[in-house]
């Protein structure tokens, strides 16, 4: 208390020294206001200036990454375009060896067809002779008068017979041609449908390769796109990326559920092969590790079978080898994945007889009686379904490559677009805080002539009286100056 | 690129596992001892233990080890131990060497023979020497007991006992007819207990009378 009394400047009159210490400090602050502007200044310019460039270097980093992004990702592009085209190519090709390389029988079938056609459609041209000359004689002889001479009349008699003999015949025969050419003109159906079938082979033919050569005009154009560097082609390509990006995780997740699955048929009995006491850490069983690896090694045979079949292709080396190497690899894998799936399905068995086995013991320590479990079919449903599912689930984590493929590549131009972005956004901040220093240091300058309002009010007071002092002197002068003269 | 990537990943796979596999595959290991008290005041209960014998016989898992000893007059023999077996790693192993633990236990539950004293410490030691054996990492010591130590004057026992790192579970430990007249016997009797155990060194002390909860044996309190 002594202490602070030493600092009052009237005895316990608090109110009085903080005010003198305020006037003091104001003073001094007054006085040491230039060099605490410029330090400020200095030290808002130290701040905001790096945080400035900063960002400006931020953003032509992320300008080069998104380049760099563009680059990589049009590249990728046209490997995937002109693979699809190749594809295209290869069907068409196909097509054309397998449809169009029977062009030349087909022609000749069509023309032996038509020629038939041809021939029998003549042959129904061709009309019985027409009916020899007697009509007139006949014409004449019937304008004789019978007179009622029967000699006369049984000429007439045996004429007409005769007539009506040869005019059955005569119709008898056109019947017959007629019949005959009726005959001919059924027999063109076969032809004309074997005809029609041929045409229509023909149109399906052609409009599948039509389709294929849609295929290729419209994979060419994104071709062309891509070859020039368009923002609309890096757009869609990166719009495939995102979404190959989103498919490929939904599926890897769905594998990995089936992985899961898998581990948990092959964890129990593993610990009979390799034993349950036996730990890798704290909480991890070498028979938990032994499964898990089981897993993996399935899933990489899975890997180098599809990479060998090239229906993936993420070691170039293997897409590279030679036919005969690649399909020993092909069996060697394909046999690997076998031989697993097979010891997995005993294992699924074992689990199940593990379990029961347990169960018994159990049983058997229980105090209370257990209660007979059934024997029949239904009780080896699930051992036969958890031996099936330990041989599918192998084949079918085989599979998982393909969405993992999907996945790397399509990470890479998700990745990038996101570290883009992020880059944009940390080069943002910066602007932003460095205005921010700018302003904050400009607010502490007009703060700082707040605290020392009072003797920068007096300064400036004293300054212009100064400034007003030599004007009134030299008013006067001049008055007294103009006087002297009027006098 | 992805290669160099992948291989690298694998390398600290295998690194991993390396490291991991210096772990003592037995410090995961559970180790129990089960002293059963076969002294005059407590003879009839014997039977009980048959249940406890059970549980532990459905927990334990292959690599375990238990064993039972009888605690009679002088309890630090070998000799009473009744039955013991580290478990077999191999589950179908185990389950055999369970059945005969327990055809061996209940055996011998079926015929115990009340002793005139109960040496209870010198079943201590004999539990914590075993166990110490087996090097496992979990060790439990289950004390089916009513906890009353009556000794014959020959008998030495008025000393300090090591009992570190083990954990000590009374089980049932019954009211006698002077408990039931002052509970405060009881009370210090078991005080009396855990002051002594924690005392050896022992990492917990525990008291379990039902015999339905017996989950609570290796549950951490």
């Amino acid at each position: 208390m002594a202490d602070m009394n030493s600092w009052m400047a009237g005895p316990d009159n608090s109110a009085m020294s903080v005010l003198v210490v305020l006037l003091v400090a104001m003073i001094l602050l007054y006085a040491a206001r230039v060099p605490m502007h410029g330090l400020i200044r200095t030290a808002g310019n130290a701040l905001a200036g790096p945080m400035r460039l900063g960002a400006r270097w931020l953003a032509a980093v992320a300008e080069a990454m998104k380049q760099r992004n563009k680059a990589v990702l049009l590249a990728q592009g046209r490997r995937e375009t002109s693979q699809r085209i190749e594809r295209e190519f290869e069907r068409i090709g196909i097509l054309v060896t397998r449809d169009l390389q029977g062009y030349p029988t087909l022609q000749r079938k069509l023309l032996e067809e038509i020629t038939r056609i041809e021939e029998d459609f003549q042959k129904c041209g061709e009309v019985p002779p027409p009916p020899p000359d007697w009509v007139e004689a006949v014409a004449a002889v019937a304008q004789i008068k019978t007179g009622g001479g029967e000699v006369v009349q049984k000429i007439l008699t045996d004429v007409r017979g005769s007539i009506e003999r040869i005019h059955d015949k005569a119709i008898a025969e056109y019947r017959r041609a007629y019949q005959t050419r009726h005959g001919i003109l059924e027999g063109f159906m076969p032809y004309w449908r074997s005809l029609d079938k041929t045409m229509k082979q023909v149109d399906t033919k052609m409009a599948r390769l039509q389709e294929s050569a849609t295929a290729v005009d419209g994979q060419m154009e994104k071709y062309k796109k891509i070859v020039a560097k368009s923002d609309e082609a890096e757009t869609t390509l990166t719009n495939s990326s995102f979404t190959q990006f989103t498919i490929s995780i939904i599926v890897l997740w769905i594998a990995l559920g089936g992985a899961f699955i898998n581990f948990k048929l092959i964890a129990l009995p593993m610990s009979e092969m390799v034993g349950a006491g036996d730990y890798l850490t704290a909480s991890l069983r070498t028979s938990e590790v032994a499964a898990l690896i089981i897993i993996l090694l399935e899933a990489s045979m899975g890997l180098f079978l599809l990479e060998s079949l090239r229906i993936t292709h993420l070691f170039p080396r293997i897409a590279n080898l030679n036919d005969l190497t690649r399909r020993r690899m092909i069996w060697i894998s394909l046999v690997m994945l076998v031989t697993l799936a097979g010891i997995e399905s005993a294992l699924a068995l074992m689990r199940d007889m593990l379990i029961a086995d347990k169960q018994a013991l159990l049983q058997s320590l229980a105090t209370a009686p257990a209660a007979a479990a059934g024997d029949g079919w239904i009780t080896r449903i699930p051992t036969a379904g958890q031996m099936i599912l330990g041989f599918i689930l192998p084949f079918a984590l085989a599979f998982v490559a393909i969405p993992l493929e999907s996945f790397i590549h399509s990470a890479r131009t998700v990745c990038g677009v996101l570290a883009v972005d992020f880059v944009y956004a940390l080069g943002f901040v910066l602007r932003v805080l460095s205005g921010l220093v700018r302003l904050a240091s400009r607010a502490l300058l007009h703060f700082y002539d707040l605290v020392v309002v009072l003797p920068l009010m007096a300064a400036q007071l004293a300054r212009s009286l100064r400034s007003r002092g030599p004007t009134v002197k030299a008013r006067a002068s001049d008055a007294t100056d103009k006087s002297a003269r009027t006098l | 690129m992805f290669n160099r990537a992948f291989l690298s990943a694998m390398l600290i796979a295998a690194l991993t596992v390396a490291a991991a596999g210096c772990i003592d595959s037995r410090s995961q290991a559970h180790a129990v001892y089960v002293l059963v008290d076969t002294s005059g005041t407590y003879a009839n209960e014997a039977g009980k233990a048959k249940i406890i014998i059970h549980y532990l016989l459905g927990t334990l898992q292959p690599g375990d080890s238990l064993a039972m000893a009888r605690v009679k007059s002088r309890s630090f023999s070998e000799k009473d131990i009744v039955a013991k077996v580290t478990f077999d790693t191999r589950p179908t192993q185990a389950n055999a060497q369970k059945r005969a633990f327990r055809d061996q236990s209940d055996a011998f539950l079926g015929t115990v023979k009340g002793s005139a004293y109960t040496d209870i410490t010198g079943g201590l030691m004999q539990g914590a020497e075993f166990l110490n054996e087996t090097g496992a990492g979990k060790k439990t010591i289950l004390i089916f007991s009513d906890m009353q130590e009556e000794l014959d004057k020959v008998t030495v026992r008025n000393f300090p006992i090591s009992l570190k790192n083990i954990r000590v579970v009374a089980v049932n430990v019954t009211k006698l007819n002077t408990d039931n007249i002052d509970p405060r016997r009881y009370l210090g009797r078991l005080e009396a207990w855990q002051k002594r155990v924690q005392a050896a060194g022992a990492s917990e002390w525990k008291v379990i009378n039902d015999l339905e909860r017996l989950d609570a044996i290796f549950a951490k309190s």
